[in-house]
């Protein structure tokens, strides 16, 4: 299958490429890794009139550490996230749910920004970032604006990033002493998107749960914080069973669709089974 | 339209494209590299992978224009004098039936080996996740990817 025609550029500076948005007028968009893109682009769901190329600029690559958070560049893959030893160091959740993104070769091209700015409600980075309470920098003719995790997934394939605005740079807080992190997901074996992902940190204190902040993938149109579970772990002992009861409640709140992956009482027991299944990895039960 | 300069197999290929060209065209049509084939054309597969500036990559999920100013290696460009030790691995354990999928698990097993020499067998399947097999339910595949890095333990690349 062959793309519509579009034209290319490849900018080497943030205000290059809201500059070269801006020219291309509604039609022009963002290209970064392209592995959500050209999938687009190839069945002609997508017809730009011109790619910006954001792939090469500087200061959207790589991580860097601000004492009590990491800032990772919009640009960087997905491979050179899991491969980051800041990453790896102070959000290891990040680290375990990218290594489950799609496969190498999809790793080695797409970008986290990419996948958070595409905002695909079975993508796994969205829950990561919104159970972390990571900001993002978005850049735009009028300059730039910080927007929180809570309020960057607007609706499905829908985000606070505006047509002639680029994902500059992702910020994540560092979670600190006592914390626990896993990311569980279920999927088809030939398919690496979720059917229902969970992204769960958890402090432990003396044998107790004492905050907990889970992000579940693919169980409405963006991801979502499993509130209810949340409050419910806080102040329970750090046990199987006690973790399991706390749980129960994952589905409060989601609007989980039906489709050929599974149908909506089968994502809401997936989200209580693995809800529980990550906190206790996480919890180190 | 654009120029495009990719660096294929060590030849310097530099040709006026349309910007929608796929990178797999460009290798098939530009290149002349016709062993890198298409299998879905929905990025799932992974027949088509290919090394870029030595990472396997998708080239049916590339733009030409992406690559440009790359370098780009095809299972044409492994062989030296002899078959790459991968190759020799997959003649040796017989890991194809029709040989489609082969240049794509070829390529992927290249670049599973050489960031990790020395893999279990769920780090094989997992290494090769993106490339999909019709024909031998994998269990040769793997037991040539095995057969491989014991090949590249004598150093020979
Ligand atoms: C076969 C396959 C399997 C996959 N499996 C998974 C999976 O299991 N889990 C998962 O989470 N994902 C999966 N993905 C999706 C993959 O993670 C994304 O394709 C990829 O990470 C998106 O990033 P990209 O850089 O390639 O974005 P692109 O394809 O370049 O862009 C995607 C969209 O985001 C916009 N955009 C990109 N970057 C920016 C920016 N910096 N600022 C503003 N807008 C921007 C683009 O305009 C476009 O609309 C899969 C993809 C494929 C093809
Ligand atoms: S043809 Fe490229 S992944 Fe199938
Ligand atoms: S050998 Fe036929 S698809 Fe793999």
């Amino acid at each position: 299958m062959i793309p519509s025609t579009f034209d290319y550029v490849r900018v080497n500076s943030v205000d290059a490429a809201v500059a070269a948005l801006r020219a291309g007028g509604e039609d022009a968009k963002v290209i970064t890794g392209g592995q959500s893109l050209l999938p687009l682009l190839r069945m002609r769901l997508a017809a730009p009139s011109i790619l910006v190329d954001c792939s090469d600029i500087d200061e959207m690559q790589g991580v860097t550490d601000n004492g009590d958070s990491v800032t990772i560049g919009a640009a960087t893959t997905h491979w050179a996230v899991m491969h980051n030893d800041l990453v790896k160091a102070h959000v290891p959740l990040l680290a375990k749910a990218t290594a489950t993104v799609a496969d190498p070769q999809i790793r080695h091209r797409g970008t986290f920004g990419g996948a958070l700015a595409h905002g695909d409600s079975a993508g796994d980075l969205p829950s990561v970032v919104l159970a972390l309470d990571a900001s993002m920098v978005i850049a735009g003719p009028d300059g730039r604006r910080t927007v929180s995790a809570k309020d960057f997934f607007v609706d499905y394939f829908t985000t606070a990033v505006g047509a002639d605005e680029v994902l500059v740079s992702i910020t994540i807080p560092k979670l600190g002493a006592g914390w626990g992190t896993h990311y569980e997901k279920f999927n088809r074996t030939a398919q690496g998107w979720a059917i229902v992902g969970v992204a769960a940190a958890v402090k432990v204190e003396g044998g107790k749960i004492v905050d907990a902040r889970i992000g579940l993938t693919n169980c409405a149109p963006v991801p979502v914080r499993a509130s209810s579970v949340e409050a419910a772990l806080t102040g329970t002992s750090a046990s199987a069973a006690e973790i399991d009861a706390a749980c129960a409640s994952a589905a409060a709140g989601t609007h989980a669709t039906t489709d050929l992956g599974a149908d909506k009482e089968y994502r809401e027991h997936l989200m209580r089974v693995l809800t529980s299944r990550a906190v206790a990895v996480a919890a180190g039960v | 339209m654009p120029e495009v300069r990719i660096t294929v197999d060590g030849d310097l290929v530099t040709d006026e494209v349309e910007a929608r060209l796929l990178l797999v065209h460009f290798l098939r049509s530009n290149a002349n590299k016709l062993g890198t084939v298409v299998g879905c054309d929905t990025s799932s597969c992974g027949a088509c992978t290919v090394l870029l500036n030595g990472r396997s990559v998708k080239s049916c999920s590339i733009l030409a224009v992406q690559a440009d100013g790359n370098s780009v290696t095809t299972i044409q460009g492994l062989a030296g004098e002899e078959w790459h030790p991968v190759q020799e691995a997959f003649k040796e354990c017989h890991g194809l039936q029709c040989g489609y999928c082969t240049p794509g698990m070829v390529m992927s097993t290249v670049d599973l080996l050489s960031e990790n020499p020395n893999p279990t067998e769920e780090e094989i399947r997992d290494g090769l996740h993106g490339n999909l097999c019709r024909c031998t339910g994998y269990h040769n595949i793997v037991k040539s990817v095995q057969h491989a890095a014991e090949l590249m333990k004598g150093g020979s690349k």
